[in-house]
């Protein structure tokens, strides 16, 4: 029982990054009909801008410690961060300490940016191209996202830990009455589960409960009537464009502390994120939602020793099975809209 | 009657064509006859390193220490190890006389792409020797390739065992440790710090590398005492491991073997630390990781979270001695940081490379075999070391790291634990592990 506990909980972190890369991914599908491939890369971009927020805050002065050599036997040079200076020692290494969170400022202006840059500047040329137009530029377009990363970057991964107070780990199972180190689970993870629940309940209610939100759901269910009402529609989905954008930028923030991001990490996430949109029905919310967590927890539980000692491989290609049985049985997903992709 | 003369220049005349004559098949033999014999003013070495892809950064040092190799070779720079190396055949004017120039080929850390960035090297830009690398599926492929085509592969970081086991080649050469090696210099340093009685849990990439380091580091440790709780295999694209790591502390185990490389073994060590396996304590005892292969590179993407934790290493720049002091010198100078052991191990085998063509006094790769089976030397940072005839496996040192708890730079990541002598990590060459294969014999390629 701890054992399959345990499994539902690592599902839950994994399926919260795929629900919400999937959440972007589905809305530039319903709204925009783009199959963007650079979805990836996007939450790639965001998972960056924390280091380069790490980076920024470690911005330092050096002196020379006469007393210490280097390598090549000169002086040390000993690196004061600039905000140790300006707010002494201790503040300044909490700020540092909580560059991740912060990091989140940084990114949505960045991320806002970079969608609108990218849907005005290169896929909006590709509105009325078929799919397969759309994901070759869409895939180029990562490529060329991932490339720039790694020339800046470089190609090793680098480790952006979660601030102090979240290191370690909790022991779920004395909670519940099992033995202690039965259920153990990071402070971070929590957290990265519950900030996605925050942001997919958020965007859903910005979709509900705002007029904007009910321009956009209208043009999704009816581009041209919505545009008929001498409503500019294509602005607003420029803005939705940038909306998912962020989302996946705050999405790859977060979840910097729990992988040392590198400049693939985006590609990694991507193809599984595409087949959560698929299984969860192509330009569904709910669906991508709902998927993203049933896959996550599918994934968790196919890793488990039990499961690979009769199915061995099984957790290389679990998603893909349950994509194919639901498509098989259910061509428009779990939750896709009738006529959605089923052509 | 006729009357015979001799005179001096008789004799002398006589004398230098036979002496010509008596030459010639040497001179033939040494100069031709082999592929890609240089015939200009220069010789061409190909270095094919992964330029993109995950181990880029991995590439780029080798790269660099290639660079320097070179320029070292051809008279340029501070020496470098030429200057310690105990083989005084080299003499910086390039190799038998002829300026180096080389080429560079993408190995994507793919064996396809490997193998085409050799060929082409090989076929296009006449290289006569290939060399570097950052893993072992694409050595053993790229070793296949020069055995076939008769050029010399001078592999640069490869750590299974298969490399100089089941799958070595005449034309290829490893100064780089094994698996084996990491396993039986780390084992008494387990045993010394973390005791006897202990219960492994090992986590190991899926591919050639991992399954040999496992079955290596799990004999090691059994053999001291130590218990194998289980042995669970993650897939090579993986990249979080939470659910392999989760399970390990309900299975009884005090200590979490991880048998992953770059970016797997950043990761899983990352996920292990998060669930915070670190602080807890089993069977009484603290929970220990152990991360058998190490490289500056891993260490600076895990962060702080290697504190502590034992590993081994080929090489470490901060040794002590004077070949290891030189070379950092030199990379240190012309690049700005101490070299990666990837870099320097791909310093030695060019050195080592162009010592063993000068000794033999050609190119010819069968030549250039035989100068290196069995050859003896010291002074390229790991003491003494011999190129075993038997499968050109480099014996030498091997380096018991742990991550430093107080680092002084981005650099400074590692300190060396212990030493292990040369004689206790070396085996026979029929050792199981290493057990299938034949070297076979040299190929000149024409």
């Amino acid at each position: 029982m701890d054992a399959i506990i345990l499994q539902i909980l690592n599902g839950l972190d994994k399926g919260s990054a795929y629900a919400l890369i999937a959440l972007g991914l589905t809305l530039i599908f319903g709204t925009l009909g783009v199959v963007n491939f650079a979805h990836g890369a996007l939450f790639m971009i965001g998972a960056f801008c924390a280091v380069s927020m790490q980076r920024l805050l470690n911005l330092s002065y050096i002196t020379l410690d006469e007393t210490q050599k280097d390598f090549l036997g000169n002086p040390l040079k000993v690196k004061t961060p600039y905000v140790e200076s300006w707010f002494g020692p201790d503040m300044g290494a909490a700020i540092i300490d909580w560059s991740v969170p912060l990091a989140i400022l940084l990114a949505i202006p960045v991320m806002i940016v970079v969608g609108i840059v990218m849907e005005r500047g290169l896929i909006k040329h590709f509105y009325k191209r078929p799919h397969a137009d759309q994901i070759l530029v869409t895939f180029g377009l990562a490529i060329v996202l991932q490339e720039i990363i790694k020339h800046y970057y470089g190609a090793n991964p680098i480790p952006t830990p979660a601030p102090d107070a979240f290191k370690g780990s909790f022991d779920f199972g004395v909670m519940l009455g099992f033995d202690p180190n039965a259920i153990i689970y990071p402070y971070w993870r929590m957290v990265y589960f519950a900030f996605a629940v925050v942001i997919i309940g958020a965007v859903f209610a910005f979709l509900q409960f705002t007029t904007f939100g009910m321009v956009v759901r209208a043009g999704m269910a009816d581009r041209e009537t919505v545009g008929l009402l001498g409503i500019n529609i294509n602005r607003r989905f420029t803005l939705m464009f940038a909306l998912a954008a962020a989302v996946a930028g705050m999405a790859g923030v977060m979840y910097t502390p729990i992988n040392s991001p590198n400049y693939h990490m985006g590609m990694d996430f991507l193809v599984l994120s595409f087949v959560v949109v698929v299984v969860g029905g192509m330009g569904s919310l709910p669906g991508a939602v709902l998927a993203g967590f049933m896959l996550g927890i599918l994934e968790a539980f196919a890793s488990m020793n039990q499961i690979k000692s009769i199915l061995p491989g099984i957790d290389q290609i679990i998603i893909y099975l349950v994509a194919i049985v639901i498509l098989l049985t259910r061509p428009r997903g779990l939750m896709g809209r009738k006529g959605v992709m089923e052509e | 009657m006729s009357k015979f003369h001799v005179s001096r220049r008789g004799v002398l005349r006589t004398g230098a064509l036979a002496g010509a004559g008596l030459a010639l098949p040497t001179y033939l033999r040494a100069d031709t006859g082999y592929l890609n014999a240089p015939t200009g003013s220069s010789v061409t070495l190909g270095f094919n390193v992964p330029q993109t892809g995950p181990y880029a950064d991995e590439g780029a040092d080798e790269l660099r220490a290639f660079e320097l190799a070179v320029e070292h070779l051809n008279g340029e720079g501070d020496g470098g190890m030429l200057n310690t190396f105990s083989s005084k055949a080299l003499q910086g004017n390039g190799i038998l006389g002829k300026k180096v120039e080389f080429v560079t080929g993408d190995t994507q850390t793919k064996s396809d792409a490997a193998r085409a960035s050799a060929k082409s090297m090989i076929e296009k830009d006449g290289a006569i020797m290939i060399s570097g690398g950052s893993s072992s599926g694409v050595a053993v492929a790229v070793q296949g390739l020069c055995q076939d085509a008769g050029v010399i592969f001078m592999a640069g970081l490869t750590h299974s065992n298969d490399t100089t086991g089941k799958d070595k080649k005449a034309n290829g050469f490893r100064h780089f440790f094994n698996a084996y090696m990491s396993a039986a210099a780390l084992a008494p340093v387990l045993q010394k710090l973390y005791g006897s009685d202990r219960k492994a849990y090992h986590l190991t990439a899926d591919y050639t590398w991992g399954w040999t380091q496992e079955e290596s580091i799990a004999a090691a440790t059994e053999a001291m005492g130590w218990e194998t709780v289980n042995k669970v295999r993650t897939p090579l694209a993986a990249t979080d491991f939470s659910s392999y790591i989760a399970p390990v502390l309900n299975s009884g185990a005090d200590v979490l073997v991880l048998n992953h490389y770059g970016g797997n073994m950043v990761n899983s060590l990352t996920n292990a630390v998060q669930f915070g396996l670190r602080e807890k304590q089993v069977n009484g005892k603290n929970f220990e990781i152990v991360v058998p292969l190490y490289s500056r590179l891993m260490a600076k993407g895990a962060g702080e979270n290697v504190k502590g934790i034992l590993g081994s290493t080929n090489w470490h720049w901060s040794l002590q001695d004077e070949a290891s002091q030189a070379f950092v010198k030199s990379f240190g100078t012309k690049y700005g940081f101490p070299p990666s052991q990837a870099a320097h191990t791909c310093y030695a085998q060019t050195l080592l490379y162009a010592d063993a063509c000068e000794r033999a006094g050609t190119f010819n790769p069968c030549g250039v075999v035989e100068a290196l089976e069995g050859f003896e030397f010291d002074g390229l940072g790991n003491g003494p070391t011999l190129y075993r005839a038997a499968d050109h496996q480099c014996f030498k040192d091997v380096l018991v790291v742990k991550g430093k708890d107080n680092p002084t730079s981005e650099f400074d990541l590692l300190e060396v634990v212990e030493v292990t002598p040369r004689a206790q990590v070396e085996y026979a060459p029929d050792h199981p592990m290493f057990a299938g294969g034949e070297l076979g014999s040299c190929n000149p390629g024409a």
